[in-house]
C-alpha cells in the first residue's frame, strides 16, 4: 500500500543505511562541530522542561535561594496540596474537561475531515472548487481573529459558558480536510471504489467499510491535530467559558498564574501535570505528526 | 497494512461505466459526505464572519431611556465610526508596530534555526537523529499557555537560572522591561515552533531523490555545494510555506503577551491588536463592545490579508 506514510519510512531506513560516497564523507572537524551545536539546540529546547521539573518540587522561598537544576527542599507533596487548595479541588476536572473537549472535538472533527476530504478527492459535484477555495482560505485564515465573531455569534444563540461552545469551533479543522484530501487521493484507489460499486455496495458501506480502513493512518493524524489545537487553544475558552467546573486545564493554569502572589512551584506542579496527556500522546505517535507535515510540506 | 479491500479478479461483463444520471448521482453521494463539514463551516466561519461584519457598523449606545428607568443600552447604525476609531487610534498602531517588529525579528531567526536544525539532522554529520529529532519538537506538545508561563518564571529574576547566567557573563538586563519584552516573547514563540518548522523542512528534505546526491558526487560537488545548491532551493517550496504560516501566527499573537501581561501591568490591555481586540469585546476597554471588537478584528484579518498577498506577490518576482 503507497500511503505517504510509508513511502517516508522507506526512505528514512534507506537514509540511515546509505554512507555519504568518499569524496563526500565529512571531516572530523565538521562532525565535531555538528555535535556541540545540536547539543547547545538540545539545551535550549529542554533545559525549560528540565527547570520545569525541578521547580516543580520547590516551595517559593527554595525557588529563590536553590540551585534551578537541583532539588532544594523536597516540597512535592506539599506543592500538590497547594495545587488541590488554589484550584478549590477542580484540577483533575480540569484535566479531565480537557480531555472531553479535546477528545470530541478530534473524533468528530476527524470524521467530519476524512468525509469531506474524500468527497474532494474521489468526486465531482459543482461547488467543490467554491469548498476547496474556502477550505484554503480557512487554512490560511488567522483563527484567533475568528473568535470575537464566534463571541457573538454563541452569545446571541445562548451557547457561551457551555462545552458546545469549545467543542463545535474545534470540529471544524481546514488543515484535517486538506490533510484528508492528500491522502484520499494518495491512498485510496478509485479502481477499487470503482470495483466496489459494480458488486453492488452501496455508498457509505463503502465509506465506512473500505476508505475508513485504507485512510486509517491518516485519521490517527488529523486526530492528533484537532486533539492538541484544541487543548491548547487558549483563547477561545477564555472568552467562552467562564464557570470554573467548565473550564480547560489551561484557563484555569493561567488563572492560577495571573492571580496575586501565586505559590510557584504549585503552578509549575500544576503545568506539569496539565501537560502530561499531551505529552504522552505526543511521544507514542510522533511518527504520525511527521506524514502530516510531510504533506504539508510536500503538497504545499 | 494489508489491502483488505475485495479487488474482483475478473471483471464483470463490461457495462457501461457511467449511466445517464451518473453524474448527478456522483454529484449527490460527493455532496452528502461533503455536507457535514459544509454545515460546520458555514456556522463556525461564514455565519460569524457575517454577523461580524454587520456588527462593525453597530455601536452600543445608552439611550436617555427615562421611560425604562435608564441605562438601557441599544444598537445604533454608527457608519464607519468603529473603523474610523481603530484606524486613528494611535494605541492600536502601536500594537500593530510591535508585531511588526515582533515578527521581523523571530519569524526570519525561527526559519533560519529550523531549516539550519533540519539540515544538519539530514546531513552525514550526524548518524543517530532520532532523539535530537524529537527533542527539538517535544516544545510543540507545550501548550502555548503554559510555555508562556514556564518562561515567564525564567524570567523573573530572583528564581530564574536564566537571569543568573546572564547576570554572571555581566549581561544586566530587565527581560520584561519596556525596552525587552517584545524580545522575550519572540523567545517563547521561537522555542515552542522551531521543532516544528524544522519537521517541515525535515520532511521536504527527505522528498529529494536519492539520486541527485549521487549525480552530485559524479560531477565532484562538496558537501557544501550539495546543500547550497541541491538541498536548499528544492526545499523553498516547504520554506515559503513555514514563512506563510509563520506570518499568520504573528498577526494573532496573544497568548504570550496575556500572560506577560498578568503580570507586568505596565503592558495594559491593549498590548497587542489580538488583546485590544479581545479586552474590548470584554469591556475592559472603551470603546467597547460587539461593534468596535468587530471592526479591529477584521481590519487586522485584512492586514494579515494584504500582508500574504504582498508575500505571496514579492516571492513570486524573487524566484522567477
Amino acid at each position: 500500500m503507497t500511503t505517504i506514510l510509508g513511502t517516508l519510512t522507506r526512505r528514512r531506513a534507506r537514509a540511515d543505511v546509505d554512507a555519504p560516497p568518499r569524496n563526500l564523507a565529512p571531516s572530523r572537524s565538521a562532525r565535531t562541530l555538528t555535535i556541540v551545536l545540536l547539543i547547545f539546540a538540545l539545551a535550549y529546547f529542554l533545559l525549560p522542561i528540565v527547570w520545569l521539573l525541578f521547580a516543580a518540587t520547590k516551595s517559593n522561598a527554595d525557588l529563590v535561594s536553590s540551585p534551578g537544576f537541583w532539588f532544594g527542599d523536597f516540597q512535592l507533596a506539599e506543592n500538590y496540596t497547594k495545587l488541590m487548595d488554589w484550584t478549590q479541588g477542580n484540577f483533575w476536572r480540569w484535566v479531565g474537561n480537557s480531555m472531553l473537549y479535546s477528545g470530541v472535538a478530534a473524533v468528530v472533527g476527524t470524521l467530519v475531515s476524512v468525509s469531506a476530504g474524500y468527497a474532494l478527492a474521489k468526486f465531482r459535484f459543482p461547488g467543490s472548487g467554491v469548498m476547496s477555495g474556502a477550505i484554503l482560505g480557512g487554512l490560511l485564515m488567522p483563527v484567533a481573529l475568528l473568535t470575537v465573531p464566534l463571541y457573538i455569534v454563541f452569545q446571541q444563540i445562548g451557547l457561551t459558558n457551555t462545552m458546545w461552545a469549545i467543542i463545535i469551533p474545534s470540529c471544524v479543522s481546514p488543515f484535517g480536510v486538506f490533510l484528508g484530501r492528500v491522502f484520499a487521493d494518495a491512498a485510496v484507489p478509485t479502481e477499487v471504489l470503482e470495483a466496489a460499486r459494480i458488486d453492488g455496495a452501496s455508498e457509505s458501506r463503502i465509506f465506512f467499510t473500505m476508505v475508513l480502513r485504507l485512510l486509517a493512518p491518516a485519521m490517527v493524524t488529523i486526530f492528533l491535530f484537532i486533539f492538541v489545537a484544541t487543548w491548547n487553544n487558549f483563547l477561545l475558552p477564555l472568552m467562552m467559558i467562564s464557570s470554573p467546573e467548565l473550564k480547560p486545564v489551561t484557563l484555569g493554569l493561567y488563572g492560577m498564574v495571573s492571580y496575586f502572589a501565586p505559590q510557584k512551584g504549585a503552578v509549575m506542579l500544576g503545568a506539569l501535570l496539565g501537560v502530561v496527556p499531551l505529552v504522552i500522546l505526543f511521544l507514542g505517535l510522533q511518527r504520525y505528526w511527521r506524514s502530516g507535515l510531510a504533506a504539508g510540506a510536500v503538497k504545499g | 497494512m494489508e489491502t483488505q479491500a475485495p479487488v474482483p479478479v475478473a471483471q464483470k461483463p463490461a457495462r457501461p461505466r457511467r449511466r445517464p444520471s451518473g453524474a448527478r448521482r456522483e454529484a449527490l453521494t460527493g455532496w452528502a459526505f461533503m455536507a457535514p463539514f459544509a454545515v460546520l463551516f458555514v456556522l463556525v466561519f461564514v455565519i460569524p464572519i457575517a454577523v461580524s461584519a454587520r456588527e462593525s457598523f453597530f455601536a452600543q449606545v445608552s439611550t436617555s431611556g427615562d421611560l425604562y428607568g435608564g441605562g438601557q443600552l441599544d444598537s445604533v447604525f454608527v457608519g464607519l465610526d468603529n473603523f474610523l476609531h481603530v484606524l486613528t487610534n494611535e494605541r492600536f498602531w502601536a500594537g500593530v508596530g510591535r508585531i511588526g517588529l515582533f515578527g521581523i525579528v523571530q519569524v526570519p531567526i525561527m526559519i533560519f534555526a529550523a531549516l539550519g536544525l533540519a539540515l544538519l539532522l539530514d546531513s552525514w554529520l550526524i548518524r543517530r537523529v532520532g532523539g535530537f529529532r524529537l527533542s527539538f519538537f517535544l516544545p510543540y506538545a507545550i501548550p502555548g499557555i503554559v510555555a508562556a508561563m514556564v518562561w515567564l518564571y525564567l524570567y523573573t529574576p530572583e528564581i530564574s537560572p536564566l537571569v543568573d547566567l546572564l547576570n554572571a557573563l555581566g549581561i544586566h538586563v530587565d527581560l520584561m522591561g519596556p525596552g525587552f519584552v517584545i524580545f522575550s516573547m519572540a523567545n517563547m514563540t521561537t522555542w515552542t515552533y522551531t521543532g516544528y518548522n524544522m519537521l517541515i523542512f525535515l520532511a521536504a528534505l527527505q522528498a529529494i531523490p536519492r539520486d541527485l546526491y549521487e549525480a552530485a558526487r559524479v560531477d565532484g560537488a562538496s558537501g557544501w555545494q550539495v546543500v547550497t545548491k541541491i538541498k536548499v532551493p528544492l526545499v523553498r517550496g516547504a520554506a515559503l510555506l513555514a514563512i506563510l504560516l509563520s506570518i499568520i501566527g504573528t498577526v494573532q499573537l496573544f497568548n504570550e503577551p496575556t500572560v506577560l501581561a498578568a503580570v507586568n501591568s505596565w503592558m495594559g490591555a491593549d498590548f497587542v491588536p489580538m488583546m485590544m481586540a479581545y479586552n474590548t469585546m470584554m469591556g475592559q476597554l472603551s470603546p467597547s463592545g460587539a461593534g468596535p471588537a468587530s471592526a479591529i478584528s477584521i481590519v487586522m484579518a485584512l492586514l494579515a490579508g494584504v500582508l500574504a498577498a504582498v508575500y505571496a506577490v514579492l516571492q513570486k518576482r524573487f524566484t522567477r
